[in-house]
């Protein structure tokens, strides 16, 4: 399952859709595994009465850790070696995303090689909500 | 530096993974997972997130017999600092977390995170930077840079959390 050096190329690229109609209830499932009860994510009355917006949104990190799975199914369990991401725009209920790694480098170090990828997920208006890199241990 | 201890286990690991809508075996079926190459259950890339269960420190999770900002009846709690200011009250810690965002963050990842794992986690603060944003006022940004030891003392996870705290609502579309 794990990627190869030898097979792959600069500008190969993997998608997925890792969220589908994002649900508030998703949200709160989330903030029960993290441990992050913030009420901007929980909360409507909160959200759209205290904090001024138009209702909750994702955590980042939820988007992140729906991103993460689109690379480690492609990379492999236990493959990262990197894994970054800027949150580039909220996440609302609704919201469908898709994610895409694609390759910017095979680099081979001690004899160990790894592919870096540039990582992008989009929502369903292809509006970017994260931008990161990741870096993963390849076979050769 | 704050540190405190946190252990994972295998519920954990299965209901954080349901959370972020990863169906991969690898985090609940051990059966599977003992013939692939990590050879046991791992948890998934994002997991360490799942540390503020037992960060002794962390303002968002509500504490027992303590007031909470979200809403109960009517929307409680914190104020909006002017709100605050007109009240003759500071803001407060809790006040000022909810005005931060998560802008960005970062792993390395040493070693897969194991159930059974009792890991120590150490943060400090990294970089402090300030720029002016386009639609969300003054940006104050700032690293915590956490460090996740297992119980061989052997580094498991470093994660980076860059924050960034707006002067106003961010507004987006």
């Amino acid at each position: 399952m794990a990627l190869h050096a030898s097979q792959l190329n600069i500008g190969d690229t993997h998608s997925e859709v890792v969220a589908s109609n994002l649900t508030r209830t998703q949200i709160v499932q989330y903030a029960g595994a993290s441990g992050d009860y913030m009420p901007l994510h929980t909360d409507e009355v909160y959200a759209r009465e205290v904090a001024g917006y138009p209702t909750v949104f994702a955590h980042g990190m939820l988007s992140m850790g729906a991103t993460g799975m689109m690379l480690t199914n492609w990379v492999g369990d236990g493959r990262l070696t990197e894994y970054s991401a800027r949150f580039t725009r909220q996440v609302w209920p609704g919201d469908d995303l898709t994610a895409t790694a694609t390759v910017t480098a095979i680099d081979s170090i001690e004899g160990q090689h790894f592919v870096q990828l540039d990582v992008v997920t989009v929502n369903q208006h292809g509006q970017e909500v994260i931008n990161g890199k990741a870096t993963a241990r390849i076979d050769p | 530096m704050a540190e405190y201890r946190f252990p994972v286990d295998a519920s954990q690991i299965m209901l954080f993974a349901r959370a972020v809508g990863d169906k991969n075996p690898i985090y609940h079926d051990a059966e599977y997972a003992k013939n692939t190459e990590v050879g046991g259950i791992i948890a998934p890339p994002t997991f360490v997130q799942a540390a503020a269960q037992y960060d002794p420190n962390f303002p968002l999770r509500p504490r027992i017999g303590e007031p909470w900002f979200g809403s109960g009846r009517e929307p409680t709690g914190v104020k909006p600092k002017e709100k605050a200011a007109a009240d003759g009250k500071k803001e407060g810690a809790i006040g000022q977390s909810a005005r931060v965002l998560h802008a960005e963050q970062k792993f390395l990842y040493h070693r897969p995170i194991r159930p059974g794992d009792v890991l120590t986690v150490t943060t400090k603060p990294g970089k402090r930077w300030e720029k002016e944003g386009k639609r969300g006022g003054s940006l104050k940004f700032s690293e915590a840079i956490s460090e996740f030891r297992n119980q061989d003392g052997e580094l498991v996870v470093t994660a980076i959390m860059v924050g960034v705290e707006t002067g106003q609502t961010v507004t987006q579309n």
